[in-house]
C-alpha cells in the first residue's frame, strides 16, 4: 500500500511539474460564440512568429467557465494571464493595470476612451485591457415576410407600438404564431426601458427603485405577451435569470420582428442563408428616445500573472489598429477602437448581402443610445438589476405574479444583493 | 429462417403463449422506439449543418437542398419544386430571389426565366451528411490528447473506486464493530450532497492538497463514491456468513476471504459499479472544468464544451463530438454487462 | 458465442495473473497485521483507504459548507466573508405560511421545495415501477437479451445536457412530437409552456434518462436469485404472481432498497436535464431545489453563496431523515425476507 502511495505521489508531482509556468509563457482563457477562436489563434500565431521568445497558449473554454469558474480562481489569486470576459466591472479588482508596462498608453486612452471605464474600478485611471467586441441591442425584421403581407417596414422614428402593430399585421396575414420576440434577458429589455424614460441608477450610484419608465415598457411587454403578440415560449419556458434566445424562431420565419443585438448578425447570416431577406432596424422609439444598450466582451490582463511584461506585449499587439480591424472584419464584430470606427471602410468578410447593411446600421444606431443606457455598462449593479428584472417579469408573464407584486419583488431582490455585497 | 422464428418466439417454459409473453414483447418493442429512437435521432442530427439544426419542424434525417449545375451560371443553383400558375408542378432551379419573387429557370432550357412567388416553391431535398461536424473538430481540437486524458482519468478512477469501495463495503457488511452504523449513516448521508453545493470548499481543499491543474485532482475527489459503497454493501449482505466462516476454518486470512470469496461472489454488483463508474467519470464535466484550466489536461467533455459560447452554442460540433465520445462507453458496457450474468454462473454456487 | 468466451477467458487470464500475484504479495504483511490486531483491526484496514479519501474530499468540504451558511457576502473564500450566525436560515425560513409560497421572504426557494416534493414522489414511484418491469422482462429467457439490455441502458450514457436538449427539440412548439401529432391529424400542442405537460415531461425525461441504471441494479439482484427456487415453485404449480410476491420480491429487497434510496436521492438532486429541458419553466413550475441553489450560489448575477449553503444544508437534513426512514423500513424488510 505504501508503495502505491509513493507511486501515486510521484506521479502527481510529475504531472504538476510538467504544467508549471515558464518565462515567456502567456496563457489566454478564451470563449467563442462563433469563429473568433480560430481568428484570434491565427493572429496569435503571427505574433509568435515575430516574437519567438513569447509562447502564447489559447485555452478555449466554455462560456460557463468564464462566468462561473474564473471568478473563483481569481479570488484564489490564480487564473490565466489574460482572459476574455463579460462581467468586467464586477471583477475589476483582479485586472492588471497595463499603463506602466505599455509603450504608448496615450494610444489606449485615445482609442478606447469610452470603454475603459467599463473595466476599471470607479475613479481609477488603469488600463486593464480593451473590448474585443462591442455590442448594441437592436431589432431585426424579416423583410420578405413584410413584403409578402404587403405591410411597409416602419421607418426610423417608429415607436415600439408602431413596430408591434405592423408586425402583428404581418403575423396575422402570414398566419405566424406571434408578431415578435425579445431574448429572455434583462439586458435586452433595458434599452426599451430607457427609451421610455427609465433610469436604474439612483443619485448615490446605488440601484434606484423600479421607476415609471421601466413600468411603462414592461407593462406593454406583459400586455403583448398576454395578447399573444409576443412569442410566449422564450420568456415563459425558463425560470430564474436563465438566458434564452429567440433567434431560432426568427431564423425559421416564425416571427417577423426580433429584438436582440448586433452579435446575432453572423449567426443569422449562416443559418438563414437565402431563405429570406432581413434587415437590422435599430431600436424602436419610446417616449424618451430610441435607445439600445451597449455591451460586449473585453480582453483583460490579470493581476496574478507572473509575466506582466510579456502579457503587455501580447495585449499591445492585439490592440493594434490593423489587428483590431482584421479581427472585426473576420468575426463580424463591431470594433470598440475609435480609430478603426472613425476611418470606417471595414470590409466585412461575408458574401451575404444582408450582413454589411445590418452591421452598418448598428454602428449608426450606437449614436442613438441615451445617456441612461450608456451609464449601464460601467455600472457595478447593472447585472444584478437585469437578473432581478428577468426573473420576476417572466413570472408575471406565466401568470404567477401580478405586475404590482413584481415591482416589490424586484426592488427586494436588488436591495438584498446590495446588502449582501457590503 | 424457421429457426430464427422459433428462436424469436421462444416462450416461457416452452408452453403456449402466456399473456406475460405478449406484455414482454410489447414492452421491449415500445422500449426500443422510446429509448433508442431519440438516440438514433441524435446520431442523425449530428450530421446536420447549423442551419438544418435550427429548422422547424426538425427533420429525422439530415437533408440538404439539391443543387444542379445550369448552363450560363457560375455556381450550381438550388432546385425547387414549383407550382406553376397553370396548376402543374415542375422542378426548376432558382437563379436569384428578389424579395418575394424568385426568378427560376428550367435546367434543361436555361434561357427562359420564370417569375414565381416564393410561397409557391419548395426546395427539393436529398439526404446529405455534414461530415465536417466530425472532421473540423479533429483539426482544431486536440482530440487525441483529450482522449488520452479522459481514458487515464476513467481507468484510474474506476480501478481505485472498485478497490476502495469494495474494501469498505466488505468491512461494513461483514464485520461488527463500534461505529459501524454511524459510518454507514455518514456515507449514505453524503450521497445526497450535490457537487455544485460543495464546489467552492472542495476547490479550496484540492488547492490546499496541491492537486489543482492535475489529473489526479480530477480523479481522487470522485473515487470514494457513497453510491458504490452503498450498492456493494447491500449486495454483500446477501452473501451468507457461513461461507466466510467455513473459509476461516480453513485458515484463510481475512484478506484472502475478501479477495478470493467475497469479490468473486460480488462480481455482478462490481460489474454494475464498474459500468457506472466508467460512465460517470467519462461524462464528468463540472468538476474537471473547475480543476483543469490548461488545455493540455482537458478531458473530452471539457474540450467539447468549448463550443458553448455566451450567446450562441455551436450544437453541430457538440452533437458530433458527443457521438464520438459515446463510442468507448458503449463498448465498455457491452463488454462488462456479460459479467453481470456470468458472475453468478462462474462461481459454481447456485 | 464460444469464440467470445475463449477470448474472454484468454484476456481474463492474462489480466488476472499479475493481479492475483499482487494480491498474494499483499497478503503477507496483512496476515501479520491480522495476527497483531485481530479482526477488528482488519475492519479498520478495509475501511481506511475509502474513508481517508472520503474524509478529505467529501467530509471536510461539507464541514466548510456549514461555516459558509453562517456567513454573508459575495466572496467565495471563507476568510473574506463576514459572520452572520443564523441569519441566512432565518431568511430562508421566514414565511407567513409554508403552504403559500407567496408569503415567504425567499418565495423562489419555497416554490422550489414544493415543486421538488411533488416531483420526487411521482418520479421515484414511476422510476421504481418502470425499472422493475423492465428488469423482470430482461431476466426472462428472451431472444437477444444483451441487445435489449443495451437498448434500455443506452440513455444513461448520454450526458444530461444532451438528454435535455434532444427532448427539448422533440417537445418544443415546432418539435418532432408536434410534427407527428400533426401528421396524425391532431392539433399541435405547446408541451413545454403548459404547467402540467411540462411537469410530466420533466418526470418522464428523467425516468427515460436514468431507468437503465436502476434496471441494471435490479437485474443483478434477479440474477443472484437461485434458479432452483423458481424450479421448485413451478413444480408446485405456484401462480406467477405469487412467485413474484413470495420469492422474487423478498429476495430482491436489498437491491430494491438500493434502487429506491438512490432514485430518491437523485430525484431530490434533479437538475441538469430538467434545467436544459424546461429551464424551470413555465414560470417557476419546474424550478427544483438544486437549480435554485445553483442559481443563487453560482450562476445568477444575484449570487449569494451563504444563502445557497444554508439552502443546501436544509435540503441535506431533509434527505438524511428520508434516508433513515427508508433504511429502517428496509431493515424490517430484510429481516422479514430472512425469516421466510
Amino acid at each position: 500500500m505504501t508503495k502505491t502511495r509513493t507511486l501515486l505521489a510521484a506521479m502527481s508531482v510529475s504531472l504538476l511539474a510538467s504544467t508549471s509556468a515558464f518565462a515567456g509563457d502567456v496563457r489566454i482563457m478564451w470563449y467563442s460564440d462563433g469563429v473568433e477562436g480560430d481568428v484570434i489563434q491565427d493572429l496569435l500565431n503571427r505574433f509568435m512568429k515575430d516574437n519567438p521568445d513569447i509562447h502564447v497558449t489559447l485555452d478555449n473554454v466554455a462560456y460557463k467557465v468564464i462566468q462561473e469558474q474564473l471568478p473563483i480562481q481569481l479570488e484564489a489569486g490564480q487564473g490565466p494571464d489574460i482572459a476574455r470576459v463579460t462581467n468586467i466591472k464586477e471583477l475589476a479588482q483582479h485586472w492588471l493595470d497595463l499603463r506602466p508596462l505599455l509603450a504608448d498608453p496615450k494610444y489606449w486612452d485615445d482609442n478606447f476612451a469610452d470603454t475603459l471605464d467599463w473595466m476599471r474600478p470607479d475613479g481609477s485611471k488603469a488600463i486593464p485591457g480593451f473590448m474585443t467586441q462591442l455590442t448594441l441591442t437592436g431589432g431585426f425584421a424579416n423583410k420578405t415576410l413584410f413584403e409578402q403581407a404587403g405591410v411597409a417596414l416602419p421607418g426610423d422614428k417608429a415607436t415600439w407600438d408602431d413596430w408591434i402593430n405592423a408586425a402583428a399585421q404581418v403575423a396575422k396575414s402570414q398566419q405566424l404564431p406571434a408578431a415578435f420576440a425579445i431574448d429572455r434577458s434583462g439586458h435586452r429589455i433595458s434599452g426599451p426601458n430607457v427609451s421610455y424614460g427609465a433610469n436604474y441608477i439612483g443619485s448615490d450610484g446605488k440601484p434606484a427603485k423600479v421607476d415609471d419608465g421601466t413600468k411603462a415598457f414592461v407593462g406593454k411587454l406583459v400586455d403583448w405577451t398576454a395578447k399573444g403578440l409576443m412569442l410566449k415560449d422564450t420568456w415563459v419556458s425558463a425560470a430564474g435569470s436563465t438566458y434564452r434566445a429567440a433567434a431560432d424562431d426568427f431564423i425559421n420565419a416564425q416571427i417577423p420582428f426580433y429584438y436582440s443585438g448586433s452579435w446575432q448578425v453572423a449567426n443569422l447570416s449562416t443559418k438563414i442563408g437565402d431563405s429570406f431577406d432581413w434587415v437590422a432596424t435599430g431600436s424602436p422609439c419610446g417616449s424618451a428616445g430610441c435607445s439600445g444598450v451597449k455591451g460586449g466582451a473585453a480582453l483583460v490582463a490579470i493581476k496574478y500573472t507572473k509575466n506582466p511584461k510579456d502579457v503587455a506585449k501580447v495585449m499591445e499587439y492585439l490592440a493594434r489598429e490593423d489587428v483590431v480591424k482584421e479581427f472585426s472584419e473576420r468575426t463580424l464584430f463591431l470594433p470598440a477602437h475609435k480609430g478603426v470606427v472613425a476611418k470606417g471602410g471595414l470590409k466585412w468578410v461575408s458574401t451575404d448581402k444582408n450582413v454589411g447593411p445590418a452591421l452598418d446600421k448598428f454602428v449608426k444606431a450606437a449614436g442613438e443610445a441615451l445617456p441612461a443606457a450608456d451609464a449601464l455598462p460601467p455600472w457595478k449593479w447593472a447585472n444584478a438589476y437585469f437578473a432581478a428584472l428577468v426573473t420576476r417579469v417572466s413570472q408575471v408573464m406565466a401568470g404567477e405574479l401580478t405586475l404590482d407584486d413584481a415591482w416589490g419583488k424586484i426592488d427586494q431582490d436588488i436591495a438584498d444583493k446590495v446588502a449582501e455585497a457590503k | 429462417m424457421s429457426g430464427v422464428v422459433t428462436f424469436l418466439t421462444r416462450r416461457r417454459g416452452g408452453r403456449g403463449w402466456h399473456w406475460t409473453d405478449v406484455v414482454s414483447w410489447l414492452w421491449l418493442f415500445g422500449g426500443l422506439v422510446i429509448m433508442f429512437g431519440p438516440a438514433v435521432w441524435l446520431v442523425g442530427s449530428s450530421f446536420k449543418t447549423p442551419a438544418q439544426l435550427a429548422v422547424f419542424p426538425p427533420t429525422i434525417l439530415p437533408y440538404v437542398s439539391q443543387q444542379a449545375a445550369v448552363e450560363g451560371y457560375d455556381k450550381p443553383l438550388t432546385l425547387y419544386r414549383v407550382k406553376l400558375p397553370d396548376g402543374s408542378t415542375k422542378v426548376l432551379a432558382e437563379a436569384r430571389r428578389v424579395g418575394i419573387v424568385a426568378q427560376m429557370v428550367d435546367p434543361q432550357a436555361p434561357n427562359d426565366i420564370v417569375k414565381i412567388n416564393i410561397a409557391n416553391r419548395q426546395p427539393v431535398r436529398e439526404i446529405g451528411f455534414a461530415t465536417e461536424n466530425y472532421t473540423e473538430p479533429f483539426v482544431h481540437f486536440d482530440f487525441l490528447r483529450y482522449l488520452r486524458n479522459s481514458v487515464f482519468v476513467t481507468v484510474m478512477a474506476t480501478l481505485i473506486t472498485l478497490l476502495t469501495n469494495s474494501m469498505a463495503a466488505f468491512a461494513l457488511s461483514k464485520y461488527k464493530f463500534r461505529g459501524r452504523d454511524l459510518t454507514m449513516l455518514l456515507i449514505v448521508g453524503t450521497l445526497m450532497v450535490p457537487l455544485s453545493v460543495i464546489l467552492v470548499p472542495l476547490y479550496s481543499v484540492v488547492g490546499a492538497v496541491g492537486l489543482l491543474d492535475s489529473l489526479w485532482g480530477v480523479i481522487l475527489p470522485t473515487v470514494a463514491t457513497p453510491t458504490g459503497v452503498f450498492l456493494l454493501r447491500q449486495y454483500m449482505l446477501t452473501i451468507p456468513d457461513e461461507l466466510l466462516d467455513a473459509a476461516r476454518m480453513d485458515n484463510a486470512s481475512e484478506w484472502q476471504i475478501y479477495w478470493r470469496i467475497v469479490l468473486p461472489l460480488a462480481a455482478p454488483a462490481l460489474a454494475v459499479l464498474a459500468i457506472f463508474s466508467v460512465v460517470w467519470r467519462w461524462n464528468d464535466f463540472l468538476w474537471p472544468l473547475v480543476v483543469l484550466s490548461r488545455k493540455e489536461l482537458y478531458t473530452l467533455q471539457v474540450g467539447l464544451n468549448t463550443y458553448a459560447g455566451q450567446l450562441n452554442v455551436q450544437w453541430h460540433y457538440i452533437l458530433a463530438m458527443t457521438v464520438v465520445t459515446m463510442i468507448p462507453v458503449v463498448l465498455v458496457f457491452v463488454f462488462l454487462q456479460r459479467y453481470i450474468t456470468s458472475g453468478i454462473a462462474g462461481t459454481g454456487l447456485k | 458465442m464460444s469464440g467470445a468466451a475463449t477470448l474472454k477467458e484468454w484476456t481474463g487470464a492474462a489480466l488476472a495473473a499479475p493481479v492475483a500475484w499482487l494480491a498474494s504479495i499483499v497478503n503477507v504483511p496483512l496476515k501479520a497485521w491480522q495476527r497483531a490486531t485481530g479482526t477488528g483491526g482488519m475492519a479498520a484496514f478495509f475501511l481506511a483507504p475509502n474513508m481517508a479519501i472520503f474524509g478529505i474530499f467529501v467530509l471536510v468540504p461539507l464541514v466548510i459548507n456549514f461555516f459558509y451558511s453562517a456567513t454573508s457576502g459575495t466572496a467565495y473564500f471563507l476568510q473574506d466573508r463576514s459572520y452572520v450566525g443564523l441569519e441566512q436560515y432565518r431568511r430562508l425560513l421566514d414565511c407567513g405560511s409554508y403552504l403559500d409560497t407567496a408569503t415567504c421572504r425567499e418565495d423562489l426557494f419555497w416554490k422550489a421545495v414544493h415543486n421538488t416534493g411533488l416531483f420526487v414522489v411521482v418520479q421515484v414511484a414511476l422510476m421504481t415501477v418502470v425499472s422493475m418491469i423492465t428488469a423482470l422482462i430482461l431476466n426472462r429467457e428472451i431472444a437477444g437479451r444483451s441487445f435489449w439490455r443495451a437498448v434500455f441502458f443506452f440513455p444513461v450514457l448520454l450526458s444530461p445536457v444532451v438528454t435535455g436538449l434532444i427532448w427539448r427539440w422533440i417537445l418544443q412548439r415546432q418539435g418532432l412530437l408536434n410534427l407527428i401529432v400533426h401528421d396524425l391529424g391532431g392539433e399541435p400542442y405547446n408541451w413545454l409552456t403548459d404547467r402540467f405537460s411540462a411537469f410530466t415531461a420533466a418526470v418522464s425525461v428523467s425516468v427515460w434518462a436514468h431507468m437503465g441504471f436502476y434496471t441494471l441494479i435490479l437485474l443483478a439482484g434477479l440474477q443472484a436469485i437461485p434458479r432452483d427456487l423458481y424450479e421448485a415453485a413451478e413444480m408446485d404449480g405456484t401462480r406467477p404472481a405469487r412467485v413474484f410476491w413470495r420469492i422474487t420480491l423478498p429476495l430482491l429487497m436489498p437491491n430494491l432498497l438500493v434502487v429506491i434510496v438512490l432514485a430518491l436521492i437523485r430525484a431530490v438532486q434533479i437538475f441538469d436535464e430538467v434545467y436544459v429541458l424546461t429551464g424551470g419553466g413555465p414560470g417557476t413550475s419546474t424550478l427544483y431545489v438544486t437549480q435554485y441553489i445553483y442559481e443563487i450560489g453560482f450562476a445568477s448575477l444575484l449570487r449569494n453563496p451563504g444563502l445557497a449553503s444554508a439552502a443546501s444544508i436544509l435540503m441535506g437534513l431533509v434527505l438524511v431523515v428520508l434516508t433513515l426512514l427508508q433504511l429502517q423500513v428496509g431493515r424490517r424488510g430484510e429481516r422479514k425476507g430472512q425469516r421466510e
